[in-house]
């Protein structure tokens, strides 16, 4: 025998109290809300484009507005960097073009060396990243990067010339420094200067780390590091994507600089496996 | 009847284990960026270990803790066996094997984007997956809580739920909402670019669907730890529950208000509008309700216990607590870091004053305070008090536990309140190391060896409550007495069908969603160019 079940209580109904009640709540409490910060609040702002009700509540909602005249952005002085790095860069890289790299790199040997290693404290390219030759290619060429010798060699190269040079240079070994270990590592490298807004360099130029577009810097020749420490600091040279190094290099003290460079240049360079 | 002993342990050592290890790495990540420590060489070290813990102590720890609870309160509020006890071993190995294959990318170095995904970085896609079998895995016991609910509805129409049941079931279904946001930003924003389809982001997007999932997870959190007061506290200490209705009202509560609310995180966030942050922080404001009538509902019960237990006047019932009572302390202990913790909370949720705060460490600190804090000491309780049951072994180890107890309080009190002070002195927080030679900052550095032995307390209380639940399964055997709840004073024989279903307030939850995230969300997919390049974690090139 089952007890007879009371009949059951509908709830969505506006005779449950329950409902009306807490759906009532939930709407007051949510209107009042949005009256508060979409009306009220925005009208404490007194300017043009956000008197007027309507523009009250587009604004409070994100609208995207016009705040005041639009300004046309300042056109920088000297040239920068247009190069976009993308995954589909180089997708086109295969062995011909280390072939045609191979070929085109022979009027580089002069000061890089037949297997990418100077010795004329011009930059071992040999094993850089490609990404890395390929930009400094491009920088040289638009003229974002200025230099007497290397300007005049970029001009006339083809974009697919610069990817198969890059191809070629990454191929290449790297150097190989008898010495074992790397030399102690100096604060500006490890740690960079927090409260001068200097990153530490072996985040992005290794060996704690690295970025796209940064390039390893171990067994660089130690004349030309600083050398471009230096033009970063002084603007001489601005192909850095968003002033990254030209920052990174003004907040640095002549020792600071000079300490980066002899480590990077005694430090062996990572062997790829 | 608590028959699924085995999976109800497999759920809460895996839980302890996990939180185990990544307690060790915050130990860690305190120590080497307090003063005792030099700069780290490696910087990167860093935010892999904060990633660690923080996937493990977010994701992994709590969802493991509320499904093992979660699977006890199934069988032993409802009387009856668990139904689909296989799913939900299933869903522990989903579990098992999201967090194996979040963690070896995090320990790699490929995933170190902190367990908030922090858009445009992005990790090894293998690290997201994971955390999608985590979740996948949890939303499984979400199902079987409301299959095993349905089952025992359907023999027993009418009745009330019993509470600890229908607070379970709210909290599951709360989870089951909240993981929507961070599924949709996985799923359709971050693992495109990590797979390499896409190699741009809508960063501020993914930011808005992770604040849907980043605060009501909290609430998560806190809901084993909210049932424990309710269920086990009043018992525990000889009383009786003030009221059953006041509990359900809570607990519908967090369900409505604790989801459509954190764009709070996004303050200082461009691409959200003012007047949904500020719609947002009014309903961040009434979670504080729940909480309070949480309070004087527990403060009432326990004033009940001290009443019986023969304590007078107005304060005489407060000498007369059982204090020796592990549980007393958990959940005292608990309280006093919920009252600090919230009343930071306060400060967090006010679209003014957290313009002071914002992203500095006084953050970290209030979650530490609140979850570390608050919530953990009663995971700590709710397995002492489920110990016996599940091993069969009595616990004997009482005055270890109260030690346990006490050392976790005072850890956690003196690793969190200088954290709150160095975060107002205006110390950023996810940095690996501080300057704290320069004079600006040098206030700052008492502060973190202050928080850097607070941590090493928990460290020791950690490893005391190991110890309690390993000599819980080395004791003589000993059929434990039959687990029950806490009765209440007037136990609802009948109720309001509204605090007796589910409809209405999760109704209300979805609803208040849409309107509160609906168009900040259509806006940014409406928008073109709001992506940005994405940038790659532990990639060289």
């Amino acid at each position: 025998m089952s007890t007879p079940q009371p009949p059951e209580e509908r709830l969505f109904s506006l005779r449950n109290k329950w409902f009306t009640w807490s759906v009532g709540l939930t709407v007051g409490t949510a209107a009042v809300s949005i009256l508060i910060g979409f009306v009220w609040l925005p009208s404490a702002k007194k300017d043009p484009q956000f008197s007027g009700l309507w523009n009250a509540i587009c604004s409070a909602a994100g609208v995207p507005r016009q705040w005041g005249e639009v300004q046309t952005p300042v056109a920088p002085t000297e040239k920068l960097s247009t190069v976009v790095l993308t995954p589909d860069t180089f997708v086109a890289t295969n062995s011909l073009s280390i072939g045609r790299g191979a070929t085109l790199s022979l009027r580089c040997t002069m000061c890089h060396g037949p297997q990418g290693l100077s010795y004329a404290n011009s930059p071992n390219l040999a094993g850089q990243y490609e990404s890395v030759i390929y930009k400094q290619l491009r920088d040289f060429q638009s003229g974002a990067r200025v230099n007497a010798v290397m300007s005049p060699m970029a001009r006339n190269l083809s974009d697919q010339d610069m990817k198969d040079l890059a191809a070629y240079y990454a191929s290449l070994p790297r150097l190989r420094i008898g010495r074992a270990g790397a030399p102690p590592m100096p604060e500006i490298v490890a740690s960079g200067a927090p409260m001068r807004n200097i990153p530490p360099c072996a985040a992005c130029h290794g060996p704690a780390n690295g970025k796209p577009g940064a390039p390893w810097l171990e067994g660089e020749p130690e004349v030309y590091i600083r050398a471009q420490l230096l033009a970063f600091a002084s603007g001489d040279r601005h192909n850095d994507t968003s002033e990254q190094m030209r920052n990174v290099a003004r907040q640095m003290t002549p020792d600071e600089i000079d300490a980066a460079a002899r480590f990077y240049s005694a430090s062996p360079p990572p062997q790829t496996p | 009847m608590l028959n699924s002993r085995r999976l109800v342990l497999a759920h809460f050592w895996f839980a302890f284990a996990t939180f185990g290890v990544a307690l060790l790495l915050g130990a860690w990540q305190m120590y080497v960026r307090s003063p005792l420590h030099p700069w780290l060489s490696q910087p990167e070290l860093y935010y892999r270990s904060v990633t660690a813990h923080g996937s493990v102590m977010a994701y992994v720890f709590p969802t493991l803790i509320a499904m093992g609870f979660g699977y006890a309160i199934s069988e032993i509020a409802l009387d009856q066996p668990l139904v689909g006890r296989r799913w939900a071993w299933a869903g522990w190995w989903l579990v098992l094997v999201g967090s194996v294959a979040a963690i070896v990318p995090v320990s790699l170095g490929e995933a170190s984007v902190l367990y908030t995904f922090y858009p445009p970085m992005i990790g090894s896609p293998f690290y997201y997956l994971g955390i999608v079998l985590v979740v996948v895995g949890s939303w499984i016991w979400v199902a079987l809580m409301s299959v095993n609910l349905r089952v025992w509805r359907k023999a027993n129409r009418g009745k009330p739920i019993p509470l600890a049941m229908f607070a379970n079931v709210a909290g599951s279904y709360l989870w089951a909402w909240t993981a929507v946001g961070a599924a949709i930003e996985i799923l359709f924003l971050i693992l495109p670019v990590a797979v390499g389809l896409r190699s741009t982001i809508d960063a501020g997007l993914s930011r808005v669907f992770f604040s849907w999932t980043l605060h009501a997870i909290v609430y998560f959190w806190l809901v084993p730890s909210y049932i424990a007061y309710y269920v086990l506290v009043p018992r525990a200490v000889g009383g009786r529950l003030y009221s059953d209705e006041m509990a359900r009202i809570s607990f519908i509560l967090f369900l409505v208000v604790a989801m459509p609310i954190g764009i709070h995180h996004l303050f200082a966030d461009p691409q959200v509008g003012s007047g949904f942050k500020f719609l947002q922080s009014a309903f961040t404001a009434l979670v504080a309700v729940p909480t309070l009538l949480t309070v004087f509902t527990i403060c009432a019960s326990v004033e009940i216990a001290g009443r019986l237990r023969g304590g007078k006047g107005v304060f005489g019932w407060v000498a007369a607590l059982p204090w020796r009572e592990p549980m007393m302390l958990a959940v005292a202990f608990s309280f006093v870091m919920l009252g600090f913790g919230g009343a930071g909370g306060l400060i967090n949720m006010s679209y003014q004053l957290n313009s002071t705060i914002h992203n500095t460490q006084w953050v970290t600190g209030h979650f530490h305070l609140i979850f570390g804090g608050a919530i953990v000491i009663m995971y700590f309780a709710i397995a002492y008090s489920l110990w016996p049951q599940l091993t069969g072994r009595p616990l004997v180890s009482q005055a270890l536990m109260r030690w346990q107890l006490w050392l976790w309080f005072i850890g956690m009190m003196v690793m969190t309140i200088p954290w709150h002070y160095a975060g107002l002195l205006g110390a950023p927080r996810r940095m690996a190391y501080f300057d704290f030679s320069n004079p600006a900052l040098a206030p700052e550095a008492i502060t973190v060896v202050m928080s850097l032995v607070g941590a090493l307390i928990l460290v020791v209380s950690a490893v005391l409550f190991f110890i309690v639940l390993a000599r819980g399964h080395r004791g003589a055997p000993e059929a434990a007495p039959k687990f029950e709840f806490s009765v209440a004073v007037h136990p609802p024989r009948t109720l309001p069908i509204a605090l007796n279903s589910f409809g209405l307030w999760i109704a209300l939850m979805v609803g208040l969603t849409v309107v509160n995230y609906g168009y900040p969300i259509a806006q940014l997919l409406v928008l073109q160019d709001t992506s940005v390049p994405a940038v790659s974690m532990g990639a060289q090139q």
